[in-house]
Order: C-alpha cells, then structure tokens, then sequence
C-alpha cells in the first residue's frame, strides 16, 4: 500500500478504476459526480487512456457496451437520473454476460429531484432498473476508503462472473474528504476468450449479443444465467457486523447511513439498549443469512436509509417477517441524524409503533 | 499575520481547504477588532460551503454572503448580487472564499479589475500537499498559474493546509514544511503561515502556525 492521500469519495474511484487496470472511462457530467468525470479527464490522456465526454447518457453506456465486447475493462459514472437514461443500455450489456461498472452517486429523486445525497435508486439497483431477468453485483461504499477498495473488486467481480457491476453511493460520499491507501499493485486480468478482438482467421469468430430468434435458446440463456448468479449470492455476499451478537435490536444500514446509525448503537449501548449493526456491503447479493440469523436473537429491526422505505422490503423477506422491521429515513436530500436513528432504537426496543 | 489587508482572497486546489482556512481567518480578524464579512464565491463545489458554518459566523457578528441557492437542491452556479458592496463599500474588511482551480477562479476574474485598482489586497495559495494532484510543489505552483490566469489576481502568499482530515497527526504537517519552502522558492513568494487543526496546534510552539477549528459534521 502507498503514502495516504486526501481524497474526495468521487476522485478515489476515478483513481482506483485506473489502478484496477480500467483505461476507458465514458460519462455525462452530473451533480454530485462531476469530479470522477473531471478527474478521469484530466488523469485518463497521461496514461494513454480514453476519457469521452458524450453527447449524453444513452450514449455513454453504449460506448461502455462495445469496450467491454472488445475485452477491456471500462465503466461509467453518473447520478441518479442520469444513470435512469443508462437503463436501457445496462440491460443489454447484462444481456450479452458483459462486464462492466457503472457507478451511481445518488442523489434525490424522483424526477430531476435535487442535487443533495439519496439512497432512493435501492429498488432501481437491486431489483433490476432495466428490462428483462438479470441483476447487477451492487457494491455500497461507507467511506472514502471502500470507495477506492470496492471499484477494485467491482472489476474483478464483474469480470469473474461476466455482469455488470454497480457501486451505489450518494452524494456524500462522493463529496466528502478523507485520507486514502491506493493499491500498489499491478491489476490482475482474467482470459476472456468471449471477446471480439479479432479471428486472425485463426479460430471462429465471437458474437456479442443480447438478442435470440428461438424462445428456446432465451429461455435456456437465462436459466444458465441465473446458475451464475446463484453462485455470486453464495460466493460474494458480503457485510460488516457490529455488535451483534447480543444485540436486542438490529439496526441494518449502508453508506452514509450506515456511519450516522454506528454512532447511534454506540449511544444506545451507552444508555443500556442492546443495539448492534448489520452493515450491507452488497446489497444485490442481500446478506439474507445474516438477517435470518440476527432474526433469531434480536427482538426487532430499524432500517436506516435515505429513502421511503425500499431495503426494508429485503430485510423483511431475509426475516421472513419473523420480527417487526421499523424504518427510520430522512428524504429529499436530508441525513438522518444520529439522534432520531437512536430514537427508533429506542421504540424498536419498547416494541410500540 | 495582523497586517490584514482590505480585501483577502483564498484561492487554490479543488479540496485543499479554503473554506475552513477562510471562515477560521475571517474569525481572527474579528477577534482582532476588524469589522469583517466572509463572502462564498464557490460556484463549483455543490456541498461543504461556507454556508455550513452560518451559525458560528453569525454569533461572532461576522456577516456572511453567499449565493442564494448554497446548499439548497438547486444546482445553480450564481453570484449574489451583494456581493458588489464587498468591492464598494471600502470601509469594512473582506475575505473571499473562491472555488477550487481554475474553473472556481473564473468567479473571481469578473472582479479582478476593482480588486487590483483599489490595490489593498492579500491573494493567498491555499496548498495541500496530502491531495493527489498537487502532492509536490511543481504540480502545486502548475495549478497555482491556472488560477492566477483564470482569476487575474496575482498571488501574494502561500498557505500551507497541508492534512489528512481529522487524522492529521503533527509529524504529517512537518513533512510538508519542505514542499511549501520549495514552492516558495518557485513561485517567488512567502507562505504567510502553516494551518492546523486546534487539537494539534500544541505541537507547534513559536511557529507561524494559525491554529483552525474544522466545520462539523456528525457522520
């Protein structure tokens, strides 16, 4: 690992995507993600690198979908309705086993909402966003320092599985400054012989596509995808437990939340609640073990999040709705703050609405 | 460090610190008795303003300008229209926290022709030699032309802000005396004085050290 550095949230993926090996980078800008955009366009002609601003969005997941077809790692960067646009795109390269990573720094929605942090793109992450059967392996940063650790591992996750990778993190995360390690290391690079880099008339040639004539050959790609992702949700679940073991009430969170809900279980263990913590780091795959244990000894969960209410649907399935799920939120651009999550620490403790 | 002039401008590097450097100077020179306000000429960086410590300023009587959508949900890059009387009216103290690299100093451009006609200003490099763009003098004093050729206000001195956010440890800030020599040798100019955090000013004992308490956040 290298000196430390101070970083924004946005500049540490931009750098960390170039460690990982990824030379190609496309992109609109948008509040609150324009400096992985602008850093990419400084950093990305000195390394013999490709930084293209598009025409729009629509483009730029288009120009990610025929890098990645050509074997290279590539990705873009967006905010919230920018990454809405990408859609379309996202779907097709999920659609022809791609890799590729788009990052979403969330901001309030729906519509042109703000240009303030939100975690309401959770349902458009996780749940598809796009047309058609397919996921992407969403990764959630909660500091500076998973920002630049999680787009690594993005790019070699979605090269490992052939899907697309997303790291959904919100606008504070992307803004704020702390001090980074950035891997030394020489990227690793997978064999791809799927990719379109030419015959030399020397084997047969590769085809990239999401489209099949015979219902058939679809329905079989499909279910052999699913195999795949089968094996990412028991490979690749990942998650951070704080002070859960004898915890009375579970608190799940991620990114910012997940800081501003640590600080309140640390209050409620200081005023004698059991609280603890559990800290998704994927959020497709869900840590669903981890809920359905924590379900066990815990008598009740808060789900911490920017948005109306959207992981609470997946803890509650982890859960088999075996306990009361409360939700504790701020919308619209706003932080929950460590006293009202501790506050619904406190009436998930008592057991009243 | 008392020798303020009439109108004091923090410029500098995406991220080095010139809010906190400038709400914290601009606090200094009230203790000091000058009748000062703080205007936020950041039309680049969406959060973390000026506008995050309006509190603290308004109990120590400082007056703050800033554009009228800081920190709201519009993404609106406008200066406020009050911002003409920090130029006008000469009778009270100003500090001007100007956005980051040269696109934040295109901002300040548009008032470089007052500014140098009344000629009673101090136009500081804030430098952080822990970011990555600017980690040696030579890519701080590149980033510190753009500025000045965006801005049209030549500089006059060097703040050194290097840090590591809340971890910054004493030893960290002493590693970087050298770069900030280096870098006042190129450009020619002083560094005025090294900032830190209060909680490791201690260590700093008979230095040019302005010690500098850091905006608040509870995450």
């Amino acid at each position: 690992m290298s000196e430390k550095v101070l970083m924004k949230g946005n500049e540490a993926i931009a750098e960390a995507a170039i460690r990982a090996g990824c030379r190609h980078y496309f992109g609109y800008p948008i509040t609150p993600q324009t400096e992985l955009a602008a850093y990419m366009a400084k950093r990305m002609p000195k390394i013999g690198g490709t930084f293209l601003q598009a025409e729009s969005e629509i483009a730029a997941i288009n120009m990610v979908y025929g890098v990645s077809a050509a074997g290279k790692r590539v990705m873009t960067s967006s905010s919230s309705p920018g990454v809405s646009l990408k859609q379309e795109g996202i779907s097709y390269i999920a659609g022809a086993d791609l890799p590729a990573l788009i990052v979403n720094v969330q901001r309030g929605g729906p519509g042109l909402g703000g240009i303030q942090p939100s975690q309401s793109d959770y349902f458009q992450a996780t749940k598809g966003g796009g047309h058609g059967d397919y996921h992407l392996i969403v990764l959630t940063p909660a500091s500076v320092q998973e920002m630049a650790d999680l787009t690594g591992l993005a790019f070699e996750l979605a090269d490992k599985y052939r899907m697309p990778a997303m790291l959904l993190a919100d606008g504070t995360m992307g803004q704020m400054m702390e001090p980074v390690e950035l891997p030394e290391t020489e990227p690793e690079f997978i064999d791809k012989p799927w990719a379109l880099t030419g015959t030399d008339m020397k084997r047969e040639h590769n085809i990239v596509n999401s489209l099949y004539l015979v219902p058939e050959q679809l329905e079989k790609t499909n279910f052999e995808r699913y195999e795949r992702y089968k094996l990412v949700e028991e490979n690749e679940t990942r998650y951070e437990s704080f002070m859960t073991e004898d915890a009375d009430v579970c608190v799940v969170a991620f990114g910012i939340a997940a800081r501003v809900s640590k600080n309140a279980v640390v209050e409620a263990r200081k005023q004698g609640i059991k609280a603890g913590l559990i800290r998704p780091i994927t959020v497709w795959p869900f840590p669903k073990k981890a809920i359905a244990e924590a379900a066990k000894t815990s008598k009740a969960f808060v789900s911490v999040e920017l948005s109306m209410g959207q992981m609470i649907e997946d803890i509650k399935l982890a859960s088999d709705c075996s306990r009361p799920v409360y939700l504790c939120n701020r919308v619209g651009g706003m932080i929950p703050s460590p006293e009202e999550v501790l506050e619904s620490i406190k009436k998930a403790a008592g057991g009243n609405e | 460090m008392l020798n303020f002039k009439r109108v004091t401008l923090f410029c500098g590097h995406y991220g080095s610190g010139k809010t906190n450097v400038a709400v914290n100077y601009a606090m200094r020179m009230k203790e000091a008795g000058a009748d000062v306000r703080i205007a936020d000429m950041d039309i680049v960086n969406p959060y973390f303003r000026t506008k995050d410590s309006e509190e603290e300023l308004r109990e120590k009587g400082i007056e703050l300008i800033s554009p009228r959508f800081a920190n709201s949900n519009v993404d609106l890059p406008a200066l406020p229209q009050e911002l003409y009387g920090v130029f006008q009216v000469k009778s009270k103290y100003a500090v001007l926290d100007i956005g980051g690299d040269d696109r934040g100093a295109y901002a300040l451009g548009r008032f470089s022709g007052m500014i140098l006609e009344e000629n009673d200003y101090d136009c500081f490099f804030v430098a952080n030699f822990f970011r990555p763009l600017t980690r040696e003098a030579k890519e701080a004093y590149e980033v510190m032309k753009e500025i000045e050729t965006a801005g049209r206000v030549p500089f006059t001195g060097i703040v050194n802000n290097s840090n590591l956010g809340e971890l910054t440890t004493p030893e960290d800030v002493c590693g970087t005396f050298k770069k900030a020599d280096e870098l006042a040798e190129i450009s020619g100019l002083p560094v005025v004085m090294t900032t830190v955090m209060q909680s490791i000013a201690n260590a700093f004992d008979g230095e040019n050290v302005m010690p500098i308490t850091l905006q608040k956040k509870y995450y």
